[in-house]
């Protein structure tokens, strides 16, 4: 019997003929995708990453709602040219807590993986409102409203559980007081910023948006982008620790 | 008449249909009450309002409709569904033009950043989500339900299963583009490209696509040719991977289970890798597969010439899917993903190409002795010239996945183009001529309103995508090279915000001609539309295509 011959099981019955898809379309995502799980090498091991503090992450939702990622990438690729750009490649622990992850594919404006500490607070609240006020020939749009935009704090503690539900670490500690943590990192003479600091080290406490009262969206959107890429210590960063 | 009224009862379908529609209407009705965000509150409204509108139209159709249900044959010929067929025709129709208008608006906006307007709603980073879904998603998802429903009854001889369930398939498709599109505006989105509805619109997606996979697995079990026609593998595989691929990219945790806002399971790296296996195969089933699955029916069919190859479809339809899915990491390349997957991505998407182009070959040979229709008829030209631009951009995209072109390609606009050449003249073109096939079929009109508007259309576009793909080349070309442009003193040469303005006038040849395919998009409605409204009817219905042996 010849081989087309024997293709006429596909042909004549739909139920093997799904089966079949079935098997074929498997192999391809299951080779690829589950060693990411247990392939210790996936994600190397570097000091300095911690879970966003409840600003930033509150920040890092707008930047998702926003669809940010749809003009700028948070991914530098080891290339001569970027890594002079932007600064040290992105490494996979950098992006550990990401859900979801915001690569990007698309780089209508610059990489913003390491753009944390490059501009000042003002300078974000100026181009954040009128990026043309700041750079003439740019092409990104305005975003005025965040500033008017108060931050609705009261469900954040949610927001950690469920993070910590799909893998991210945050404690106990931090779960029960992320409300005060978000209102303490917006306001540096807050009294919870010593706690706030303790529990999140090296975190900045700043009125980022440079307006007195409670935080608003524009707080929360400089906050995490002045952190992004400033975790991991690239002074102290061992390459060859993670080789194996 | 009371005796006939004592007979008739309700389906177990039409009871449990209305039923479930009652009891979501009432959940709806507490969700929207209970929801801790607006665009919740309205989604939940919108769900409740739905719902109430289906009982009522499931149970007035029970009480208009005769106590026997439609026959599967009458006089020995199968008698065909075609209701849920014309529906999702003209939602196509609908959600083309939409999505090419947005696509206009947000290329416009590239060119000229004012067009934002600064407001939340009308921002770049939400209309852009809008522009994909409603081109992929509501537009192209259409295309393939009225296709595939078409050609299952057809090349099985046998009536659509199921008596409500096609509808559910089309109504509640169309209900899915709604909430998805309605969100991203108010700003519900998971920002993973391509996958952007929050989790109760997939939640709804995930029932509304198993009863598609049920509705056209159980019309090929039941039909009555002993083959299995080839288009309907392709379609199967369509339907059946995209579930996969959704239920795989998709498990997310709700913040609040009446909130919009979720947090996907996968983080990071994983995420990506999820992400794009999820993304390069919405192309490759979605985009491909689907669509190879019209050109299988319509090409033939249209030409009146049989498949050139019934050996090459089975080899190239294995290839494809099997080959297909390992693809995905060719977006990512120089990434954090570790460098092996990178490796197996390039190396499976080289190998791609082949059975690609398998298909293209497929497809062009079909015209064999018939290529002087091209002169005389403008549906085929077009629904081969949208095969050459399938054979042009499964050329690229494997060239693309090198990891060293892919440096430079990946990030700019280079992608926009190839995906454009893809979406723009091989998907673009296949449908325009699926539905100018499928409208006067369905409609029982002897032909097409005007074949000269037709002309009209085939040029318009095809001008606006050469328009398009070529200034996306330029620019990708020019910004990856300025990037990465350095001076004799080994400084980098140009700012960014140099490589942005560079690319100020290729962003305004590429909005003209996307304006271009708009028009040639409107002209055929119009065609379309006075083909149902004046066309001349036709009385006998057209005979179905004999399986290749």
């Amino acid at each position: 019997m010849s081989f087309w011959t024997r293709h006429q099981i596909f042909e004549k019955n739909s139920i093997i003929l799904i089966v079949g898809i079935l098997a074929v379309i498997a192999i391809g995502g299951l080779v690829e995708i589950t060693p990411l799980f247990y392939l210790k090498s996936t994600i190397e091991v570097v000091d300095g990453m911690r879970p966003y503090t409840p600003l930033e992450l509150t920040g890092r939702n707008i930047y998702v709602r926003e669809g940010c990622y749809l003009c700028h990438s948070q991914m530098i690729r080891p290339l001569r040219d970027e890594v002079e750009r932007y600064g040290h490649f992105s490494l996979a622990a950098e992006s550990m807590y990401d859900h979801p992850f915001q690569w990007g594919s698309k780089r209508t404006g610059p990489d913003l993986a390491r753009v944390g500490a490059k501009y000042s607070d003002d300078w974000h609240v100026t181009h954040l409102t009128n990026p043309r006020a700041i750079v003439p020939q740019s092409v990104m749009p305005g975003y005025p409203f965040l500033a008017e935009t108060e931050i609705d704090a009261d469900n954040i503690a949610d927001h950690l559980r469920t993070n910590r539900a799909v893998g991210v670490p945050y404690t106990d500690d931090q779960i029960a007081n992320a409300v005060a943590d978000l209102k303490a990192q917006a306001d540096p003479d807050n009294p919870g910023v010593d706690a706030f600091s303790k529990r999140y080290p090296k975190a900045v406490a700043r009125n980022f948006d440079g307006k007195p009262g409670a935080p608003t969206e524009l707080d929360a959107l400089i906050a995490y982008l002045q952190m992004l890429g400033t975790l991991v210590d690239f002074k102290l960063y061992n390459e060859k620790a993670n080789l194996r | 008449m009371s005796q006939a009224s004592s007979s008739k009862t309700m389906t177990i379908g039409e009871s449990g249909l209305s039923l479930m529609f009652a009891v979501t209407s009432f959940l709806c009705v507490v969700a929207a009450a209970k929801a801790v965000d607006a665009p919740f509150a309205f989604h939940a409204s919108l769900g409740a309002a739905a719902s109430l509108a289906a009982v009522f139209v499931i149970l007035n159709r029970y009480f208009d409709r005769p106590a026997a249900l439609p026959a599967y044959e009458i006089n020995g010929r199968p008698n065909y569904n075609m209701g849920p067929i014309k529906f999702a025709s003209v939602m196509a129709m609908f959600w083309g033009i939409a999505g090419f208008t947005v696509g206009l608006l947000i290329a416009s906006q590239l060119a000229w950043p004012l067009l934002n307007f600064d407001l939340p709603w009308t921002s770049f980073g939400r209309l852009r989500p809008l522009h994909t879904s409603a081109v992929i998603f509501a537009f192209g998802g259409n295309v393939l339900i009225a296709t595939s429903f078409y050609v299952v009854q057809k090349t099985s001889r046998v009536r659509l299963a199921g008596d409500l369930a096609p509808w559910f398939v089309v109504v509640g498709y169309n209900f899915f583009i709604l909430i998805a599109g309605t969100g991203y505006l108010l700003g519900v989105t998971q920002s993973k490209e391509y996958a952007e509805p929050e989790w109760y619109a997939d939640l709804w997606l995930t029932i509304v696509w198993v009863t598609y996979l049920l509705v056209f697995l159980m019309t090929l079990v039941k039909r009555k040719e002993p083959h299995i026609f080839v288009a309907n593998w392709f379609y199967l595989a369509f339907i059946l991977t995209i579930a996969v691929l959704h239920l795989g990219n998709n498990p997310a945790l709700p913040v609040s289970v009446f909130g919009s806002k979720s947090y996907i399971a996968w983080g990071g790296v994983q995420d990506a890798m999820f992400q794009w296996w999820y993304g390069h195969n919405a192309v490759g089933f979605f985009l491909t597969a689907g669509f190879l699955a019209i050109m299988y029916y319509f090409i033939p069919k249209r030409a009146e010439r049989p498949i050139y190859s019934y050996r090459l479809s089975i080899i190239h339809f294995w290839a494809l899917i099997f080959l297909y899915i390992w693809a995905g990491p060719h977006h990512l390349h120089y990434t954090a993903l570790p460098d092996w997957a990178q490796t197996l991505g390039m190396t499976f998407s080289i190998m791609l190409w082949m059975p690609s182009w398998g298909g293209m070959i497929n497809g062009l040979m079909t015209l064999s002795g018939a290529w002087d229709k091209l002169r005389t008829d403008p549906v085929l030209r077009m629904l081969v010239v949208s095969v050459a631009f399938y054979g042009m951009s499964t050329f690229e995209g494997p060239m693309m996945s090198i990891k060293v072109v892919n440096s430079l390609s990946h990030y700019t606009d280079w992608t926009i183009g190839h995906v454009h050449s893809g979406a723009l003249g091989w998907v673009g073109f296949v449908s325009f001529g699926a539905l100018y096939c499928l409208v006067p079929w369905l409609w029982d009109r002897k032909g097409l309103y005007s074949l000269k508007l037709v002309n009209w259309h085939f040029w318009i576009a095809t001008i606006g995508i050469v328009l398009y793909i070529s200034a996306m080349w330029v620019s990708g070309i020019l910004q990856g090279l300025m990037w990465r442009a350095y001076t004799s003193l080994g400084f980098l040469e140009y700012s960014f915000i140099e490589t942005v303005e560079a690319m100020h006038p290729f962003y305004i040849i590429r909005a003209a001609g996307g304006a271009l395919f708009l028009i040639g998009s409107l002209i055929m409605a119009y065609n379309l539309w006075m083909t149902v409204r004046v066309g001349e009817a036709e009385v006998q219905s057209p005979v179905a295509l004999q399986p290749a042996e």
